[in-house]
């Protein structure tokens, strides 16, 4: 075989495999939905976060509007102090309500902006007062059980 | 205990302690030669077109096999997984289960086993005969150093076909799955698309399952080439040291795949 046609070959073979790793970077990975430009950071405070995890998104009527920054534990108020970055385009009122849900019945949870009535929006570093806990499955059936309990003995 | 006993137990031990030193001294003879190759790398990336050929025929001779098994390994693991998942009703599931098995584990591995069996063999086999026809003391006498002009080419052209080939089997393996899961079963494609989008991670997934096809490239190769080195220069020394290249090479490349992955799931 002579060398041009080797030349092409591997030249052909570079360029799919180069063309694979976009691929997996853009279309399978999440390369191309991660970077939402510019952002703001606000913090909220859970009593518990469930299995939220760092990167998780945050979502305002079904729509992607940041993703989930960082989440600490509070040793003062023992509470979870997770961060959120926004997306710059999208304003929220001071009194915009978060709530963890779960996508599906097994799916991964996220958390849910819900915009209140203010006039004011929030701001850097500003923190979100009204919060709504990751709905816990032993502790509502628990609550069932004891209540179903309490029924029958009356 | 008879003295027939003692003597054969001292010369199973022996037999074992002869065993352990000759691995020790083929490892350092291994490291002895991976230096040597790194050392006379650029010399031989002076002449690419030595590189070129190896990845020609490391690289793009392997891509039917890489390719047509990546294809039934994608459309096998979302036949599986369909499977499973449609018991919890979660079936748009399957592409991010697809894509999160290729990328991180089955892409590199599986490139890497089948690398090893097809390109290793053959670089193993052909330098053990270029030893055994003397072809390399010939180099040696021409004041040619055949680390340069064989070892080192081959070496490289190893490492840069392996992440390729990886890159590729991931990314034909999900087209397989995609095959199967959307208009064969019928999952909604764009469930299949953004799930996956929404799981898998550039960073930790996609990043990290090169990084693993890179060292496996290195591993394979200079397991291939060692192997063809050290091979006593008869045909059953090839064909013993062509066994062993695949051997090791797998083992080599699952241990170093739990390894890897203990350091990044962490």
């Amino acid at each position: 075989m002579d060398r041009t046609k080797i030349d092409l070959w591997v030249g052909i073979f570079a360029a799919i495999g180069v063309a694979a790793l976009l691929g997996l970077a853009m279309k399978v990975g999440n390369l191309t939905t991660s970077n939402i430009g510019e952002t703001y950071t606000v913090t909220a405070g859970f009593q518990n976060i469930g299995g939220l995890k760092p990167r998780s998104p945050v979502k305002s009527a079904g729509v992607v509007v940041g993703r989930i920054d960082a989440i600490q534990f509070d040793s003062a108020t023992y509470e979870a102090r997770v961060t959120l970055k926004l997306d710059k385009r999208y304003l929220f009122p001071k009194d915009t309500f978060a709530n963890i849900y779960t996508a599906g019945l097994l799916g991964e949870q996220y958390i849910g902006l819900e915009p209140g009535g203010d006039e004011d929006y929030l701001q850097e570093n500003d923190k979100i007062m009204q919060t709504q806990d990751a709905v816990v499955l032993e502790k509502m059936i628990s609550q069932f059980l004891y209540s179903k309990a309490t029924e029958t003995k009356e | 205990m008879s003295s027939k006993a003692v003597s054969k137990l001292a010369s199973a031990l022996q037999n074992f302690g002869h065993r352990l030193i000759d691995q020790f001294w083929r490892l350092g003879s291994a490291s002895r030669l991976f230096g040597y190759t790194l050392a006379s790398s650029g010399e031989s990336l002076r002449r690419p077109f030595l590189v070129i050929r190896e990845i020609y025929f490391t690289g793009v001779l392997s891509l039917i096999i890489i390719l047509v098994s990546a294809f039934f390994v994608g459309m096998v693991l979302a036949l599986q997984g369909y499977n499973t998942l449609q018991k919890y009703g979660s079936s748009e599931a399957i592409g991010v289960l697809v894509a999160l098995s290729l990328v991180r584990e089955l892409g590199p591995v599986v490139t890497a086993l089948l690398f090893a069996g097809r390109a290793g063999t053959a670089i193993t086999a052909e330098i053990g005969l270029m030893k055994a026809t003397e072809q390399l003391s010939a180099m040696e006498m021409m004041a040619v150093s055949p680390i340069a002009r064989v070892i080192a080419p081959r070496f490289w052209g190893g490492v840069i076909s392996m992440p390729l080939l990886a890159s590729l089997f991931s990314m034909v393996g999900i087209l397989g799955g995609y095959l199967v899961a959307v208009p064969l079963i019928g999952v909604d494609g764009g469930a299949f698309w953004s799930q996956m989008q929404a799981s898998v991670d550039f960073r930790e997934d996609v990043m990290n399952g090169f990084i693993k096809s890179c060292v496996f490239g290195v591993a394979c190769t200079m397991i291939a080439l060692f192997e063809g080195y050290d091979a006593p220069p008869t045909a059953e020394g090839v064909s013993r040291a062509t066994t062993r290249t695949v051997v090791n090479s797998s083992l080599a490349v699952l241990g170093l795949d739990f390894v890897m992955t203990s350091f990044m799931i962490s």
